[in-house]
């Protein structure tokens, strides 16, 4: 059993298959979009691998302590490529082969066209405790 | 009233359900609304005999809940046909509830939470908190569980009071012990400490059980468990075993740990847990590091690599040749391990540890510069926040040492 964060980007992944934004869609688009992100939260629930999951808006803003008495700096939001992190998921599977897995399924939500959008994923493990158990003994 | 109590009994009434060929889930409900009744109850009136009070309320709630069901009237033949059955010991009950939740089609995640609520009586809110999860996530789990279990387990045929030859299959008994072993290492957060738990259940399975892999488990989680207070900084950093304080290592569990091995391993039937504790009990008998017996240790693991041949033992071996016979010993062994197949769960990289082990062999070696890249290497992989500070540190202190 490991976490993951599934993390879906608005800015900073490589770009996606079927590269259409998705104010171009058709309102039907987005809705079966919309219900296939669900339909996968709802399923993760029922096999009892779903943690947590959340939207993000897009006004990210950067911001970075620049001394004492002086107010923070910032920088953005729209500075540059940086990365942007549009939601994420929380999953609890029983291996990385899965944690894969479920990345796959979710990046064929379907997009323009109705096809999948073929978005990229970062799966990225959660560092855990430590075990009770060292995996070497002679720790 | 007691919880302490009911959350003994619930095992043994929900086993006794169970093997009168409730299938599991109905079992649980049944067992549920008789501890509600009793919770209510015993205040005012307290039983004689609490478990058979709860096994004769659990029994008739099972008869109501399965008469009121017409589609299952099937089972309710079933349960028509079958004699009330006389007093068994409970022993035989319990005993087929672990075997139950090891259920060969359960993920381990499935079979660990629901040996957690069915033989360890734990509640649902207790195992999400101990593994970080939402209540509602452990609870599907386990309903999809108890389901797995229910439609391929009970119904076709419970096994029969006494017919005890399917436990003996090794392969049963190795998953029984694997999913115990699980809950242990998960160590604890929350109110729970599953690692105290899995000690409980398995010395349960031990006293029930007679098979010298069952003694070895033991024996390896009290061995292990008894400088588990010393592994870690109270400040949560990781301890290395040379520098734990080893006046604080609780001296009872070891030498009870060292007791059972013993027993076990007179009996002559070797198996990877018995070979597991008798390198802990090295360890744990040793009264400073230096004095370790690291000859015996390697020896051990060859004997593991016999019975498992898995790349952490033969990682985990070379730690232990590098100790006996000195570091360039071990980095010999540990080139020996071929790093390709060193790959841990498909993920293409190496053992997360190989990296770390190297860099230790380094170090004592004397090239400081390789240890230190290897070291920061290493820290990049860990898996647990602990350990990729503990790596990050070494890393930083032989590049200060270097930079002086």
């Amino acid at each position: 059993m490991a976490k993951y964060l599934l993390l879906k980007h608005y800015r900073g992944a490589p770009a996606p298959a079927n590269d259409v934004p998705m104010d171009k869609w058709t309102p039907e688009e987005v809705s079966a979009h919309v219900q296939y992100m669900r339909d996968f939260a709802a399923r993760l629930e029922e096999t009892g691998e779903f943690i947590d999951g959340q939207a993000l808006a897009p006004e990210g803003t950067w911001v970075r302590y620049d001394g004492e008495g002086r107010p923070p700096v910032t920088d953005g939001p729209f500075a540059e490529t940086k990365d942007l992190i549009a939601g994420w998921m929380v999953i609890d599977v029983d291996s990385y082969e899965r944690a894969v897995e479920l990345a796959g399924e979710l990046s064929a939500a379907p997009g323009a066209g109705g096809k999948p959008i073929h978005e990229w994923l970062e799966v990225r493990p959660f560092l855990a405790a430590p075990p009770t158990v060292p995996e070497c003994p002679h720790r | 009233m007691n919880e302490a109590l009911l959350r003994r009994l619930t095992p043994s009434v929900l086993a006794v359900l169970v093997r009168r060929g409730a299938d599991f889930a109905a079992a649980e409900d049944a067992v549920q609304d008789a501890l509600v009744e009793a919770v209510r109850g015993w205040p005012a009136d307290p039983p004689r005999d609490p478990k058979g009070w709860l096994i004769t309320v659990a029994w008739r709630k099972f008869l109501d809940a399965t008469r009121a069901d017409a589609a299952r009237r099937r089972r309710e033949d079933l349960v028509e046909e079958e004699p009330q059955p006389g007093p068994v010991p409970a022993v035989d009950d319990t005993l087929q509830l672990y075997f139950l939740c090891a259920h060969p089609s359960l993920t381990p995640s499935s079979a660990v939470a629901l040996t957690l609520r069915a033989v360890g009586g734990l509640t649902t809110r207790q195992i999400a908190q101990a593994y970080l999860v939402p209540e509602a996530t452990m609870a599907q789990r386990i309903s999809r569980a108890k389901r797995t279990v229910s439609g391929e387990g009970a119904s076709p045929a419970p096994v029969k009071p006494g017919a005890r030859g399917r436990f003996d299959r090794p392969g049963d008994v190795a998953t029984v012990l694997r999913v115990l072993y699980l809950v242990f290492n998960e160590g604890y957060s929350g109110d729970v400490d599953l690692a105290a738990e899995a000690i409980r259940l398995t010395r349960q399975l031990a006293a029930q059980f007679d098979h010298p892999e069952v003694a070895g488990l033991l024996a390896l989680m009290l061995l292990h468990h008894a400088r588990r207070a010393t592994r870690t900084a109270p400040d949560g950093s990781l301890v290395p075993l040379a520098e734990q304080d080893r006046s604080r290592w609780d001296t009872t569990l070891i030498a009870e740990g060292v007791e059972i091995l013993q027993a076990a391993l007179a009996r002559d039937r070797l198996g990877e847990f018995q070979a597991q504790a008798a390198i802990a009990a090295l360890h744990a008998d040793a009264p400073t590091a230096e004095e370790t017996d690291w000859v015996q240790i390697v020896e051990w693991y060859d004997e593991l690599a016999r019975l498992t041949d898995s790349p952490v033992v033969r990682l985990n071996r070379a730690v232990a040749v590098g100790e006996a016979d000195g570091p360039r010993a071990g980095l010999a062994a540990l080139a020996a391990l071929d790093t390709s197949s060193t790959s841990s769960s498909g993920k293409g990289s190496p053992l997360p540890r190989y990296t770390a082990v190297a860099a230790y062999l380094h170090e004592r070696d004397g090239d400081l510069a390789t240890a230190a890249r290897l070291y920061a290497e290493a820290a990049r992989k860990a898996p647990s926040l602990a350990e990729r500070d503990y790596l990050m540190r070494q890393a930083a202190r032989l590049n200060t040492r270097r930079a002086r």
